[in-house]
């Protein structure tokens, strides 16, 4: 059913740190519907940065290739913005400025003085942002910070918006209300979202699909959660729900079981049928939106 | 405020006296007073003990009494001259007056200058020296932050250059200038030229080499960030680049003012700009009794523009810098 948004295919990279190569991305295939919201979670160190800024063109792979809407991506552009772990909110800016500065990039030819300023406004209203317009980044809390982080890139009007880690240095309350935020902010605008996230609570709250990856060197996707709760999800219901917990479940039980220590797991997974088979029941997944899980490691269990 | 205006006056006193004990009052006042104090002291003291081909080494009280010299000096030399453009102009009224189409010469005063107009000359020979090499410096300094293949090439060329001394420039820029500069009326004179060059050539390296570093440190997220948004270079430099070097671009022209200074001095004893350095060389060819403390009054002033020239700049990196909290001293 799926028409292919964002295609990574067999998406590889090796890094040369001084002399010595690192294999950090082996074989990694992942194919995302528009207004799809995927999480991808694993443990530190695995590549989940890596696959992302690859998405962005920050990073060129090694093999394979990314392509959105039909074309190939070869370097960053403002289709694919990202929100960065720790803000990067220009501290020079008050806040009104870092959102106008992405503005004016993308909308220059395409909107007058007046509506660029309308639309400024109006996504910093969406993540309630529109109090501290002349606030420099110093002078707001870390929340604050990254909300205009998000609000940044929803200016941009990206066809995905991929976030690393987007409130992993915040509070657990500020989390939440984020999140809460961002669930809003999706339904409302249906974006397609890859977020990166070291919260299993928060993967299954936010997202569609969550993808596993196993550890590094030579990560690869080692399995592939569906998540079909309705929309829109209340953190508070949820908890009691038996499929969230079941979900919660399955990503913990593929974390800390299946891949808990990063040295075991490297001797397990350097297996490539395993690898590829493991892509290509990833894919029929998505294509039989019935199935709840995918990858032969669950099924194999 | 509010509780000093309700307390008795006893009160009063006693919170003065508290203040005057306070620490801040004494590293704020006290301290600073103390140093100089002790300064003047064992100057006057060993002063009198070293004795000179011209005289007793001047003390604190000779000095004094030279910048007062050279301040009457000036008093009158200004008056000579205003009295010179008033003979001029009557002369030149009464000359009109016989004759309307007579033709009236207006002469510039070319008296000597005085200290004071010395200092005028060095600060403006400084300044153009400041402002030919951090015109020179910045955008070289961006192009080598941002390209490393650009700062291998240059390295070599930074490292040697920077060590050399404004006396080895001095003979060479002096010999190109007259060869290069040959306007007919020319603007500048060529002793100032040759000075502001020397001092160029000097205080260009603090600022390039800070700049480098500045942009070369930029974190790596803003850069990605620009990246992400397509930033044209132009816009990236001027959105991105510079703003997160200015702070390390302030620490360099600080440097480079200073060194500037520093060169000034030497460059114009040597190309006889009519500068302080001119005038201490001046002095000292003179060799009159007075003449110690003469030069003695231009080394304190040369201390204390230098020291204001880098309170200036401080002043003007806190206008420019984003970082409030940053601590600049
Ligand atoms: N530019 C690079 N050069 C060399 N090695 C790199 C580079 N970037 C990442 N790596 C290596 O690739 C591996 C994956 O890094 P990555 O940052 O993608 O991990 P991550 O999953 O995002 O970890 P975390 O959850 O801690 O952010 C790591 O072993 C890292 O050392
Ligand atoms: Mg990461």
């Amino acid at each position: 059913m799926g028409i292919k948004y964002l295609d990574i295919t067999g998406v590889g990279i090796e890094f040369d740190t001084n002399g010595s190569k690192f294999r950090a991305l082996q074989n990694v295939n992942l194919r995302m519907k528009k207004g799809e919201f995927v999480s991808l979670i694993g443990h530190s160190g695995c590549g989940k940065s890596t696959v992302l800024n690859i998405v962005a063109g920050l990073h060129r792979a090694t093999e394979g290739g990314v392509v959105l809407e039909g074309k190939e991506v070869t370097e960053p552009g403002p289709d694919r913005a990202v929100v960065f772990q720790n803000h990067s909110l220009m501290p020079w800016l008050s806040v009104y400025e870092n959102v106008e500065l992405a503005v004016n990039q993308v909308f220059r030819k395409t909107k007058s003085r007046a509506e660029r300023r309308e639309w400024i406004e109006h996504n910093l209203q969406l993540v309630n942002m529109d109090h501290a317009l002349d606030k420099l980044p110093g002078e707001i809390s870390g929340g604050m910070k990254q909300r205009v982080g998000i609000a940044r890139c929803l200016a941009m009007q990206p066809k995905v918006l991929l976030m690393d880690e987007p409130f992993g240095a915040l509070d657990a309350l500020t989390r939440a209300q984020l999140q809460d935020s961002l669930m809003e902010i999706q339904a409302e605008l249906g974006n397609t979202v890859i977020m990166i996230t070291h919260d299993v609570d928060e993967a299954v709250l936010l997202s569609d699909r969550i993808v596993m990856m196993t550890n590094g060197p030579a990560a690869s996707i080692g399995e592939i959660l569906d998540v079909n709760l309705a929309r829109p999800r209340d953190r508070l219901d949820l908890a009691e729900n038996p499929e969230f917990v079941h979900l919660r479940q399955q990503v913990l039980e593929f974390l800390y079981a299946k891949h808990s220590q990063p040295a075991k797991a490297a001797q397990e997974t350097p297996q490539p049928e395993r690898e590829s088979a493991a892509v290509v029941e990833a894919l029929s997944a998505e294509e039989d939106s019935g199935a709840k899980t995918g990858g032969p490691d669950s099924e194999a269990a | 405020m509010s509780d000093t205006a309700t307390l008795k006056p006893d009160d009063r006193y006693q919170q003065l006296l508290a203040r005057l004990g306070s620490r801040s009052f004494i590293e704020g006042l006290i301290l600073p007073a103390l140093g100089i104090l002790v300064f003047l002291l064992a100057w006057q003291f060993s002063a009198n003990r070293i004795e000179t081909s011209l005289g007793k080494f001047p003390g604190p009280t000779q000095v004094w009494e030279q910048i007062e010299n050279l301040g009457a000096e000036h008093k009158r030399e200004r008056a000579k001259e205003a009295a010179f453009y008033q003979r001029q102009e009557e002369r030149n009224a009464r000359k009109l007056a016989r004759d309307p189409d007579a033709v009236i010469k207006i002469r510039n005063y070319t008296g000597k200058p005085t200290f004071f107009d010395q200092i005028i000359t060095s600060l403006l020979t400084v300044a153009a020296g400041f402002f030919i090499a951090n015109l020179i410096a910045i955008p070289l300094g961006i192009v080598c932050g941002l390209s490393a293949a650009t700062y291998k090439a240059m390295n070599p060329i930074i490292q040697v250059f920077k060590p050399v001394s404004p006396l080895a420039w001095l003979p060479l820029v002096t010999m190109v200038v007259s060869a290069t500069y040959t306007a007919e009326d020319p603007v500048f004179d060529k002793a100032f030229l040759n000075s502001a060059i020397t001092v160029a050539l000097c205080c260009l390296w603090p600022t390039l080499i800070n700049t480098t570093v500045g942009v070369t440190g930029i974190d790596r997220d803003l850069v990605n960030v620009s990246r992400v948004m397509a930033l044209s270079p132009m816009v990236h430099v001027r959105k991105i680049v510079i703003p997160a070097a200015i702070p390390m671009i302030f620490t360099g022209l600080r440097l480079s003012l200073a060194t500037g200074w520093m060169v000034l001095i030497a460059a114009e004893m040597l190309a006889q700009n009519p500068g302080l350095g001119k005038f201490v060389w001046d002095e000292f060819q003179n060799g009159s009794s007075n003449s110690l403390g003469r030069i003695m009054v231009a080394v304190i002033a040369i201390g204390l523009i230098g020291f204001m020239l880098d309170k200036l700049m401080l002043t003007l990196q806190k206008r420019v810098s984003w970082d409030k909290s940053a601590v600049l001293r």
